[in-house]
């Protein structure tokens, strides 16, 4: 297609392709190779190919003569294309592991770009509110992500929907109290990374794919939740205003930082503890089968809550104190309601019994309090990992809301 | 606040309030006070250049012709200032399907449906039409001529009536259709035309498009100031980058009017405008 033609000027015959059909292509080929300026010799068969490629290089800001005695046509380089690369901004690296690849603050004029595309100057300035990458970055959040994407379930399928059981009147009641409570706990738990999702930079693509998918996530522990909540023929049961208040103290979080730290860290990690405890003691097998893939998904997400806060607690030692407040005003906030309502408590119990005896009773009270001083141990160490005192942890532990999340 | 140069403008799509708020804002920053009129269609506009309206009017090749009659007709004088580098040697193609027993002997073509855009376009009527009375071929005598208007007054630069013609050309409905040499590629990419499903059998020649009329009477310091501030837009500024593209060119030029002469041939030809700039042209609705 490229030759050498006279005067050493390449000749790009587009052979009897139109320019309706692609022949642009081939000269925009062979211009990049030619400085704004420069000359390269086009010549082609199609009906009115040198008509086409006058309107071309007219739109695109080239010369262009035609020698109907030698049938070819001369294109001269304009400078217009180097033009969109004038003052271009520069975004990173799509590879965050390498140096300078991302940014600490990421431009609201790179937009929607891909991390490392250069951007045109003059493209549409969009404010994220949150572009700092000490605000939100985590180590590891692609390994998060692809793991999670192994890791995902078909409902449909991972469920043994149809597993017969029978369960009394009074012990299903206690699944679905359990369930109803449940279900709102997830709405918290996709609304907040949902609202967060929309307010961040895209520079930082890893943590916004740990988010989506975490949002994904619990629309799939919603759906479960409700199918199995459903399976007897009961609609929901009490939601109660305590529970409520306590869920919308998560949603009224506007830092990234405390909000994962109140939702992952201390209330999704309680809710894994809840989770192992349905797996073991639930009284049928389909809720110990949601709930045991459930968990899975859970831990994940205190795995990014840690990844991030032990990445900004490293660079930002001051971050210690307003997580502690943040537990404090919570609490205080939660003061005036009743904590983990009664009706769920109960639910527990009745649950962990799996019949209506006093010596299943007995025995289900004391796995309920069993899962009490695991949900407090549990929140304690992962307090103490991210390097609280020994004693620190201990008390936010213990301020942490009586309603798990 | 001193008294704003006033432009006329065509409103023949919506871009056309965004192209020239830009240039405002363009103009404002540069201290120099703008503003514009929008009209329906060319011919009221190059009538207000001659009732004081407005100084400057960005005109259709057709409304150039119209303006500069009937400023010669009062002894007064129009003045084509800047143009666009892409209204430079445009040229119109006749366009038939791959599968056509015509090709580029004008004979061929006797019998046969053409399909021609607006009634008063410019690239898509008037120099076509021009061009086939050239080769010997008179609409109605020779061959049959199916006109696809749309919007008139806007003197084609309204698209649709040269898309409507290419739509009924791969539709059998005509024989081959007319349209802006540009326009043949745009048709393809937006899938009308099928890739290499048509061929071109005639070119006109080459022509020039619009260009920035000065109205007789103009203030010429005014008309200077807006001249060098216009040619002064670069591509390579980001801030009328996109004005440039959405108005369809990299720079602006000084004005030319040795392109008009087969515009000028055709109006006479077809009896579109006299002498004088009148309308002759009966079925004409603007």
């Amino acid at each position: 297609m490229t030759r050498k033609g006279r005067f050493l000027l390449p000749i790009i015959d587009i052979e009897d392709l139109g320019l309706d059909a692609g022949g642009h292509l081939l000269v925009k080929h062979g211009l990049l190779g030619v400085p704004p300026g420069g000359s390269l010799f086009v010549t082609g068969r199609s009906a009115g190919w040198e008509a086409q490629l006058s309107a071309w290089c007219r739109n695109q800001g080239h010369q262009f003569s035609f020698s109907a005695q030698d049938g070819v046509v001369r294109v001269t380089r304009g400078t217009a294309e180097a033009g969109r690369r004038l003052g271009a901004m520069h975004t990173g690296h799509a590879d965050s592991s390498l140096d300078g690849a991302v940014a600490e603050q990421a431009q609201a004029g790179w937009g929607l770009s891909a991390r490392g595309a250069t951007v045109e100057a003059g493209s549409p300035a969009m404010h994220f509110r949150l572009d700092r990458k000490n605000e939100v970055w985590a180590d590891g959040a692609a390994d998060l992500y692809a793991q999670a994407v192994a890791a995902q379930w078909n409902p449909e399928t991972a469920i043994d929907w149809h597993t017969p059981f029978e369960l009394p009147d009074v012990v299903e009641d206690a699944v679905v109290q359990v369930l109803t409570y449940m279900i709102e706990n997830e709405e918290a738990a996709l609304i907040v990374p949902a609202r967060f999702l929309g307010q961040l930079h895209p520079h930082f693509r890893e943590v916004q794919a740990v988010l989506a998918i975490q949002v994904a996530d619990e629309a799939r522990h919603i759906e479960v939740f409700m199918r199995r909540l459903r399976m007897k023929g009961r609609e929901p049961a009490l939601s109660t205003a305590g529970g409520q208040t306590s869920l919308k103290t998560l949603l009224d979080e506007t830092d990234f930082s405390v909000a994962g730290f109140l939702l992952s860290v201390l209330g999704e990690g309680t809710f894994v503890s809840l989770l192992n405890f349905l797996h073991a003691h639930a009284p049928d097998p389909v809720t110990r089968q949601i709930a045991r893939l459930a968990a899975r998904d859970e831990a994940r997400h205190v795995a990014f809550g840690m990844n991030h806060l032990m990445s900004r607690l490293k660079q930002e030692p001051q971050l210690f104190t307003r997580l502690a407040n943040a537990v404090q005003s919570r609490n205080d906030a939660l003061s005036g309601t009743s904590g983990l309502n009664e009706e769920v408590f109960d639910a527990l119990i009745l649950l962990a019994a799996g019949e209506f005896t006093p010596k299943a009773i007995a025995a289900g009270y004391v796995r309920v309090q069993q899962l009490m001083l695991d949900m407090s141990e549990g929140r304690k160490a992962r307090l103490e990992k991210l390097g609280f005192e020994r004693e620190t942890a201990q008390r936010l532990s213990s301020l942490h809301t009586r309603n798990f999340m | 606040m001193t008294k704003p140069l006033m432009m006329g403008a065509v409103a023949y799509a919506p871009k056309v309030i965004t192209i020239w708020e830009g240039f405002k804002e363009y103009f404002r920053q540069h201290d120099f006070e703008f503003d514009y009129i929008l009209y329906s269609n060319y011919e009221r506009q190059v009538e207000a250049q001659f009732d004081g309206s407005i100084a400057i009017a960005w005109n259709s090749p057709l409304a150039w012709v119209r303006a500069d009659r009937i400023a010669r007709a009062r002894g007064q004088q129009a003045r084509a200032v800047a143009m666009r580098d892409t209204d430079r040697d445009l040229s119109s193609v006749l366009v038939v399907r791959g599968d056509s027993p015509v090709n580029d002997e004008p004979d061929k073509l006797k019998g046969k449906t053409i399909g021609f855009g607006a009634i008063d376009s410019p690239q898509a009527n008037l120099i076509p039409r021009d061009h086939l009375r050239q080769q010997g071929l008179i609409a109605g005598r020779d061959y049959t001529a199916r006109r696809f208007d749309v919007l008139g007054g806007k003197h084609g630069d309204h698209i649709g009536g040269e898309r409507d013609a290419a739509v009924a050309l791969m539709a059998g409905e005509i024989d081959a259709a007319w349209m802006i040499d540009g326009n043949h590629m745009a048709f393809s990419r937006e899938g009308i035309l099928p890739a290499g499903a048509t061929r071109i059998v005639a070119r006109t020649g080459n022509y020039d498009h619009c260009n920035f009329t000065v109205s007789p009477g103009a203030d010429e310091t005014q008309i200077a100031r807006f001249t060098e501030l216009l040619l002064a837009m670069r591509w390579d500024d980001p801030k009328v980058r996109h004005l440039l593209e959405l108005e369809g060119l990299r720079i602006w030029l000084p004005g030319r009017i040795s392109g008009y002469d087969l515009l000028m041939r055709a109006v006479d030809d077809e009896q579109f405008y006299d002498a004088e700039g009148k309308i002759l042209v009966a079925d004409y609705r603007y």
